[in-house]
């Protein structure tokens, strides 16, 4: 016992010193969007995930302990058109029933200046993970900050449209994400 | 029988009667056999070309507009516009101005289903032209059925256009077929 007590007191300072320093930051999904441009022949065609989650542990005095990830629904993906959004589940796209969520986990996040950071991580869909560099902006307004901001990714890389559906002078490989997340207890910029 | 210069039209307007005209016949075909494949590259490939196509003939359907009021069609002979009754006078008319209506509300129909349903288009995958209507699935869905009846009401009368042409040639005799074909002026 004389020899946990230390122990026990030292990892959970260490435990709860990150964690009061930053509280954990609440996503608004309301007036948050993540969405996906991509081109058929093109033409830009617009898409966005309905549901995803978030958990997201930052304070912008102190961007190197961050930590930042996403959960999206592959199921909740739409381009706005029931006839293709019926496809997008299937095998050679989201394969949803295998890989019902993509991520994102963050590695590092950089304060680039005053309203810039960038946040790079893992990306893993349909179970294939690539390195990303996201770059993003920070604007507050009242007690909400929106993050902002667009990365490009090869859709090839992580298989998706395949077989008939690779050819990518039908359907470009590169792929840009864009996203709006709104959240709540971020710290003053 | 020398036939002189007012008899005939324009071999501008010749070239266009009959470039379009065949156009708007494969272009709907195209437009059928579409819609009916599964989604697939193929099925892609051809709603574009299909667009492409359509945005041309629109083009060119203005071109051909000015064309005509700017050169004068060739009256109908004496002869056969005073063996005409009263509803045909109205009919060739009639025929004649839905057609040209149709020429435009068509394609600009399907260009404003395309931006609804959130597919601009690429006018040959290059250049983009602008959405004159708003992305919204509700309208979307509103105009499709508009851009098919208006496509099937051309070619009906594309029919009605036909069959006039075939009656003056094949019981009427009258060769006023001619007026739109290639032959010398």
């Amino acid at each position: 016992m004389t020899f946990m007590r230390p122990v026990s007191f030292v990892l959970a300072s260490a435990l709860w010193l990150p964690l009061a320093a930053q509280a954990q930051q609440q996503l608004v999904p309301a007036q948050s969007e993540i969405g996906f441009v991509s081109r058929q022949m093109g033409v830009p065609v617009e898409g966005k995930f309905k549901t995803f989650s978030a958990q997201v542990a930052f304070d912008p005095a102190k961007p190197a302990a961050s930590n930042i990830a996403f959960t999206v629904d592959t199921g909740s993906a739409t381009l706005g058109v029931r006839e293709t959004d019926v496809e997008l589940p299937k095998p050679i796209w989201f394969n949803v029933a295998q890989f019902p969520k993509a991520t994102f986990q963050s590695s590092s996040v950089k304060r680039v200046d005053a309203s810039k950071f960038e946040v790079a991580g893992k990306l893993t869909i349909k179970g294939v993970s690539s390195d990303v560099v996201v770059p993003v902006t920070l604007a507050q307004s009242g007690t909400t900050t929106t993050a902002t901001g667009s990365f490009p990714i090869k859709r090839l890389t992580f298989r998706i449209g395949e077989k008939e559906w690779s050819d990518t002078s039908m359907v470009a490989d590169e792929v840009q994400v864009k996203f709006k997340i709104a959240l709540t207890g971020v710290g003053k910029l | 029988m020398n036939s002189t210069p007012a008899l005939r039209y324009h071999p501008v307007s010749v070239l266009l009667h009959w470039v379009l005209g065949l156009a708007l016949i494969g272009l709907f075909a195209v437009g059928l056999y579409m819609t009916d494949l599964p989604f697939s590259p193929q099925r892609l490939k051809l709603y574009n070309w299909h667009k492409w196509a359509g945005v041309t003939l629109l083009a060119l359907s203005a071109f051909r507009l000015i064309w005509r009021l700017t050169h004068r069609p060739p009256a109908l002979p004496v002869a056969i516009e005073s063996a005409m009754p009263g509803w045909q006078k109205l009919a060739h008319h009639a025929t004649h101005h839905g057609l040209y209506l149709l020429f435009f509300a068509v394609p600009l129909l399907g260009w404003a289903y395309s931006s609804a349903a959130g597919f601009p288009i690429v006018l040959f995958g290059v250049l983009p032209l602008p959405d004159f209507v708003p992305v919204s699935e509700e309208l979307a869905e509103l105009i499709k059925p508009l851009h098919k009846l208006s496509a099937f009401a051309m070619m009906a009368l594309v029919l009605l256009h036909v069959a006039g042409a075939l009656k003056h040639q094949l019981v009427d005799r009258d060769g006023l077929i001619a007026r739109m074909g290639f032959g010398r002026r």
